[in-house]
């Protein structure tokens, strides 16, 4: 039901790496769930439209107000020694063109 | 000092009348977790210093005279996917091991004013997905009731900690059953407020239009103060409502009007499961209440319908666990893979390919290939688009039963998992592990309000009666559940 060049296709966009034996267990296992949710297709949806949220609520604003700048810096230093590596202020990534 | 049978009443009530400091309660619970933990592994972390620096500022307004609030200096537990600003918040994941929360969660930083006193943060399936606490980065949590079984889950650790008395409350959240399953394979009370109630601000994403932060207590008294304090809205959960001109109350057991829907009494209930919950439906007719027989056909659906808009909400949310800007950093290759395959390189992509390989657990991992699936081009509308339009039916055959138009119930009731707690490795697929969620599922799909409470043991094991109610009709589900704990 579901293929294994499906699986590394997906996985890529999922940006996953699997080895060779978990995606022979991917495609057991999604072949077995989708094929438990075809059941869906007895129920009848003519002209149902999906729910959007349970609450009903339609676009929630507020108002964008910037925090206090000293708090703000506190937060930036927090935030910024999460990061695995860092250079100064900056976060360090692997190359990214080839 | 005799930790059994504190509430939050009893041990507010030894602090006022100073038979013990708050910071010799604290240190109770510390020194009895620290003792049990290796045998529970309820809690993945302690937040000691916090729950000492509340402490003494309770025994100082204690001191002074001043009014402390109900919660002031009451123990609390919160799960490892709501952020307590300064600790760790792994969300039971690798990939998160090293996270600390720059943050307090909405819940948290009502529960801080109240003066409630953070124990530490417990163990879950990793980002909420399981329902046996199995999937966690860090070990199973054991059920203090049985150590070689499951506490359920996914809120295992919370329901572990309030069964072995380490805590007297516990904060969980619920997906799909994730605080109601646990409570009932622990012989608690898991409350699992309206969807919209409570606001979800540093609750660590899993399916967000599911999730719901709720509470694991000892009593029902217990579940409505720790609920009360972290409702309402928030301006930085723009799902959450405003509750205060909602009015449900119920002037008794008498003309309270029941639903019992039999799709939850079918096939794969454990029949001694089934006997007890029906039993106590027979106690609440005895007090007063009106009982039928009533139907939700789309019951069935269930869960293939949340098994498609979880994963899809889940993959998308969980996109964001790339280990640049926190998180996860990959030391070696991860095993079985060679080094010309992808992933093996140094590039970006080879980055997220192989941070994400190894950070993720297997389900987790599952469930983002299932939701990327279930969202891909040419898949999105047979899966996603019509599981949606299915859950807008399942909210409406809801509303349907409650409405004074069609059957007027007040409340429902339904067991709350098929069976009790199965062995620690039982379950090895993964659909006979999503059936433990099936009567859960229905209440986080429709937004809806709904309680387990003990209702009797099958060989010392607990089972849990259900008690759904109508949306935002929270106070009436509590109420109801008071009730029939006063009576049972």
């Amino acid at each position: 039901m579901i293929s294994k060049e499906q699986i590394e296709y997906l996985a890529n966009l999922a940006r996953i790496g699997l080895t060779e034996e978990e995606k022979k267990s991917l495609v057991s296992d999604l072949s077995s769930i989708l094929g438990y949710v075809e059941k869906l297709n007895k129920v009848d949806t003519p002209s149902i439209k999906g729910i959007s949220h349970v609450t009903g609520l339609e676009n929630v604003a507020r108002e964008d107000k910037l925090k206090k700048n000293n708090e703000q810096l506190s937060i930036r230093e927090k935030l910024l020694s999460e990061a695995p590596k860092r250079k100064e202020n900056y976060i360090q990534v692997p190359k990214i063109l080839e | 000092m005799n930790l059994e049978n504190f509430t939050i009443k009893t041990a507010h009530e030894g602090l006022i009348k100073k038979q013990f400091s708050c910071e010799e309660l604290t240190r109770a619970y510390l020194d009895k977790i620290k003792q049990e933990n290796a045998t529970y592994n309820a809690f993945l972390s302690l937040t000691e210093e916090l729950a000492l620096t509340q402490a003494k500022k309770i025994d100082e307004k204690i001191a002074a005279r001043e009014n402390i609030g109900s919660l002031g200096g009451i123990p609390i537990a919160i799960k490892d996917n709501i952020l307590v600003e300064g600790y760790k918040a792994t969300a039971g994941s690798k990939i998160l091991e090293k996270y600390t929360a720059t943050y307090d969660a909405t819940v948290v930083e009502k529960l801080k004013k109240s003066g409630a006193v953070i124990l530490g943060k417990t163990n879950l399936d990793e980002f909420a997905m399981g329902s046996s606490t199995e999937n966690s980065a860090f070990g199973p949590a054991k059920n203090p009731l049985d150590i070689t079984r499951v506490t359920g889950g996914s809120s295992g650790g919370s329901a572990a900690t309030i069964a072995a008395n380490q805590s007297i409350v516990a904060l969980g959240s619920d997906t799909g059953g994730s605080i109601r399953q646990p409570a009932s394979f622990c012989g608690i009370i898991g409350f699992k407020p309206s969807y919209g109630m409570v606001s979800r601000y540093g609750l660590i994403a899993m399916a967000s239009s599911l999730d719901q932060i709720g509470t694991l207590t000892k009593t029902v008294d217990d579940a409505k103060l720790v609920f009360n304090t972290i409702k309402g809205k928030d301006i930085l959960d723009s799902t959450t409502i405003d509750s205060s001109s909602i009015k449900s109350s119920t002037s008794g057991f008498k003309n309270l009007r029941v639903g019992i829907p039999k799709e939850y009494f079918g096939e794969g209930i454990d029949s001694r499961v089934k006997e007890l919950v029906e039993k106590a439906i027979k106690n609440f007719e005895k007090i007063g209440a009106k009982i039928t027989e009533t139907t939700l056909p789309l019951t069935e659906y269930s869960l293939a319908v949340y098994y498609i808009i979880m994963p899809a909400e889940a993959s998308a949310n969980l996109a964001r666990y790339d280990g640049v800007k926190y998180g996860y950093r990959p030391k070696a290759l991860p095993t079985g893979r060679q080094a010309d395959q992808p992933g093996a390189g140094s590039s970006l992509l080879d980055h997220y390919l192989t941070v994400r390989a190894q950070g993720f657990g297997s389900e987790t991992r599952r469930r983002i290939m299932l939701g990327t699936y279930v969202l891909s081009a040419g898949y999105y509308e047979a899966y996603y688009g019509k599981a949606q339009r299915i859950r807008e039916l399942i909210k409406k055959e809801f509303e349907k039963v409650f409405s004074p138009s069609a059957n007027g119930f007040d409340i429902l009731l339904t067991p709350t998992s098929p069976t009790t707690a199965f062995k620690i490795g039982e379950k090895t697929d993964p659909l006979s592990m999503y059936l433990s969620d099936i009567y859960t599922i229905p209440a986080n799909l429709a937004g809806l309000p709904a309680i387990s409470i003990p209702c009797g043991k099958i060989d010392n094991l607990p089972a849990g009666l259900q008690i759904i109610g109508p949306q935002f009709k929270d106070d009436l589900v509590l109420e109801v559940a008071q009730m029939y704990q006063q009576v049972a």
